[in-house]
């Protein structure tokens, strides 16, 4: 058996029915065992595509594609016995309490009635949910939805475990609680595979990172190097005066090609290395051609500039389209 | 274990969520259990007193009304099975390692259990009413038989119309459609009191068939000897129809 818990050649697939191009373009992604990867896009990338195929609810139209040593579509029910699934939306019944959906699903991975009754109770116990498993799921926060929802996903202790943006539409007291659990995951030899639209969130959570974009990896690598292929952080600069653009552009000791401009906002952004020197330049140069900030601010790129670095086209720019 | 084993505990596993789900809304349970024995007072009293013929009105009343809560369960099965689709726990079953039919299986388990504990309690009504079944016990059960049987043909139409349409306001049209589809059968009236064209599509509705059948075992008016085969042939001929579709749909969820 080789050590990629997860492989993805050359996967594609298109709706039927759909307006757009293909969901998945000719996908490519290794996943070792035992470790966290972030799938990181925006929405419409192919995220969830690519974790319904892998997960099995979803047929690929071309492409190679194994989970835990099996084929997913040849070998589907073998890959099923090995996988756990946390959806965008919460996959419980919401009639039932928390520990009748555990105890659901127990029996349903054939674990027995007494071995279920147990695994629900432990579950229960590990997510902090023991007090509140008699409830019906529609009382819960949204915060103790999706751990149950997690523990779910659990029962058999999953060679891989698929997480589809776990923290979507959480306040982020739920955003910490998910980030605690799926950091108690790793090291029991659990490998995740996690998609989300917030680059914080995989720099907190994978060992390595596949950008996605247009239903293809775009870049991958760790976080540092993800980092550092985009050139780091930012400088933002907001003038008095929209006139003195044109010349703060000029004047900014960083390579022009690299500065974009917001009139509306009277704004100058640019990709900075050493964060100090260039504030300290920036300040200087405006001050000697008398040109007035508003703001300076140092910042970290937002996944939008990321993949406008990337990808050379900006997603904002085709969502107004 | 086999694979057939586990296609059997599966879906009984499943029918049992659907009964722990009863548990948990007992209300929604009485109000379905109620509502086909309020239509019963409602055309028995208002309509048949109305008419003077209340002794009589009500033994053709009772079938009618018993083969219309069979057809109106329809409705409750899609909305179950949409309600489903569109939490997402739908995939959860779909991603576990579990028997494929056990999700219809045990929905369908679960709607026949409904439906019958439905025709037991408007029994019993019809009884405390004073009406009689007088067909003896082999025509009891025979009626009882085609009644289930038609609301069998009745949950998989249902459950293909959920998986075609899959969202909550086509199930909103569906639970308007069904009243007419109801209504324009013989439940209420016998066909020979209508103009030509309605009486032949109301004889036609495979709703009918099962009314007219059940009235002949039941004894009552209404009923035509040798009805019977026509209650058995119009839901196998449904049945042949869209359980293949629906189980087909459900496959195709991967699509």
């Amino acid at each position: 058996m080789s050590d990629a818990a997860i492989t993805v050649e050359e996967a594609r697939k298109t709706y039927r029915g759909g307006s757009g191009g293909p969901a998945l373009d000719g996908l490519d992604l290794t996943v070792a065992r035992g470790t966290v990867h972030g799938v990181l896009g925006p929405n419409g990338a192919g995220k969830t595509t690519l974790v319904r195929i892998l997960a099995t609810l979803l047929r690929p139209d071309a492409g190679r594609i194994e989970v835990a040593g099996h084929d997913v579509v040849r070998e589907a029910y073998a890959v099923r016995l090995r996988i756990g699934l946390l959806g965008q939306h919460a996959a419980l019944d919401e009639e039932l309490g928390g520990r009748q959906n555990l105890e659901l699903f127990g029996r349903l991975h054939h674990l027995g009635a007494r071995r279920a009754r147990a695994r629900a109770g432990e579950l229960l116990e590990r997510f902090e949910l023991s007090g509140t498993g008699h409830k019906a799921v529609k009382q819960y926060s949204g915060g103790m939805r999706r751990r149950l929802d997690l523990a779910a996903s659990l029962i058999t202790e999953p060679e891989v475990l698929f997480l589809d943006e776990p923290t979507t539409g959480l306040d982020p007291r739920g955003r910490a609680e998910v980030w605690e659990s799926v950091r108690s995951l790793v090291g029991g030899g659990t490998t995740v595979l996690l998609t989300t639209q917030y680059l914080e969130e995989a720099d907190q959570l994978a060992d390595r990172i596949s950008l996605v974009d247009a239903g293809r990896v775009v870049a991958d690598g760790t976080a540092d190097e993800l980092k550092a292929a985009i050139g780091g952080d930012r400088i933002d600069v907001v003038l008095r005066d929209a006139g003195q653009l044109g010349t703060a552009v000029a004047l900014l000791p960083v390579p022009k090609d690299a500065i974009t401009v917001d009139t509306d906002r009277r704004l100058l952004s640019a990709p900075v290395t050493d964060r100090m020197a260039a504030l300290a330049g920036v300040v200087r140069a405006l001050e000697e051609a008398g040109v007035e900030a508003e703001d300076i601010a140092l910042r970290r790129p937002t996944l939008d500039e990321v993949f406008l670095r990337l990808t050379g086209h900006d997603d904002r720019a085709k969502e107004a389209a | 274990m086999t694979t057939t084993t586990y296609a059997l505990t599966d879906s009984w596993t499943m029918t049992r969520r659907e009964l722990a789900r009863w548990g948990r809304q007992p209300v929604a349970v009485v109000v379905n259990l109620v509502f086909p024995v309020m239509l019963l007072l409602m055309f028995g009293y208002l309509v048949g007193g109305g008419r003077g013929v209340s002794g009589e009105y009500l033994d053709f009343l009772v079938p009618g009304m018993l083969a219309l809560t069979m057809a109106f369960g329809l409705e409750g099965t899609m909305v179950a099975v949409t309600q489903d689709l569109n939490k997402g726990v739908i995939d959860r079953f779909r991603s576990m390692p579990m028997a494929n039919g056990a999700v219809l299986v045990g929905r369908s388990a679960a709607d026949m259990l409904q439906s019958a504990l439905g025709l037991a309690v408007l029994l019993a009504v019809a009884a405390a009413l004073g009406w009689r079944a007088q067909g003896g016990p082999a025509g009891f059960l025979g009626a009882v038989g085609l009644l289930l049987l038609f609301r069998f043909a009745m949950l998989w139409i249902g459950i293909h119309l959920a998986l075609v349409a899959g969202k909550p306001e086509l199930v909103q049209a569906v639970q308007i459609l069904v009243w007419p589809v109801g209504f324009l059968s013989n439940a209420f009236a016998a066909p020979g009191s209508m103009p030509d064209w309605l009486g032949t599509v109301v004889q036609w509705n495979p709703l009918s068939q099962t009314a007219t059948a059940v009235r002949d075992l039941f004894g009552g008016p209404g009923g035509e000897p040798g009805h019977v085969w026509a209650a058995v042939v119009w839901p196998l001929a449904l049945l042949a129809v869209f359980f293949p579709l629906a189980v087909r749909r459900f496959a195709r969820l991967s699509r």
